[in-house]
């Protein structure tokens, strides 16, 4: 799978506002404790309804994903992320646009090479080095019995 | 409604987000690399029990950044071993994660055949 440096940049640039450091780490701070404000309000909405806290918890997650993936489709998200930088990209919500917005940009490139394919460009290397990271941890952990 | 709580989430997981900030704006990194260090160093500060007390601490303010989708990654991988063996050592880590990965993938392929690109600015 091939990127021009073109699409490249672009989603390089859709996190990376122009002005530097006094301003963009406290937005970040800012849009990023936001988002994970929501998911606190959320979960213990969950659990109030009476989820046990590891479904909430899932529960939490399934549901940013989902606002952030319609959000996307709407075209806001991304707006969003201009003035939010890495604050909308480190949460949960950051992982559901990193597959919502490839898959919806090359929707005219075809639904398999270009939707289906380029949904993962961002979210593909972080299953392959996660699943790879907790492998070696589960290795090391069974090697020594230390689960 | 504990206001404390939504404090701690508020300082942590802007924090984590805040650290990604200055990794954008001072190194080379990537938003794509960015993402792909914190899943691994939430696995690792997973293993190493570190995360598990900012969880109990911050809540959604540790498990809503992707460090926590390490982190979930790390436990499901203990719990898997502990209950299935060494099976357990390749299924822990995706059935964890699993419903947040489908949904990603479903909602994604939803709106992403729903809506138009929109030109960007």
């Amino acid at each position: 799978m091939s990127m021009t440096p073109q699409e490249y940049e672009a989603i390089n640039q859709r996190y990376s506002p122009a002005s530097k450091g006094w301003k963009t780490i406290p937005m970040a701070w800012l849009f990023g404790g936001i988002i994970c404000c929501i998911g606190q309000a959320l979960s213990d909405c969950y659990q109030a309804l009476g989820l046990e806290k590891d479904i909430a918890s899932a529960s939490v997650s399934v549901t940013l994903v989902f606002l952030a993936a319609l959000l996307t489709g709407l075209g806001v998200y991304d707006n969003i992320a201009k003035y939010g930088g890495a604050g909308c990209l480190v949460p949960i919500t950051g992982f559901s646009n990193a597959v919502a917005s490839p898959a919806l940009d090359f929707k005219s490139e075809g639904l398999v090479l270009g939707l289906g394919a380029k949904m993962f460009v961002i979210a593909g290397p972080v299953i392959v080095y996660g699943t790879a990271a907790s492998v070696i941890y589960g290795l090391i952990i069974y090697i020594f019995h230390w689960y | 409604m504990d206001w404390m709580m939504y404090l701690k989430v508020f300082l942590v997981g802007g924090a984590l987000c805040a650290i990604g900030q200055a990794l954008i704006d001072y190194t080379k990194l990537t938003p794509a690399r960015i993402l792909v260090s914190y899943v691994v160093t939430g696995v690792i500060l997973g293993g190493l029990g570190i995360y598990q007390p900012l969880v109990d601490f911050a809540g959604a303010g540790a498990t809503v950044p992707l460090t926590g989708f390490g982190w979930l990654l790390s436990k499901g991988v203990k719990e898997a071993i502990a209950e299935k063996g060494l099976l357990g050592i390749l299924s822990g880590g995706l059935t964890a994660t699993s419903a947040g990965i489908a949904a990603a993938v479903i909602f994604g392929l939803i709106f992403a055949l729903i809506f138009k690109p929109k030109d960007k600015s």
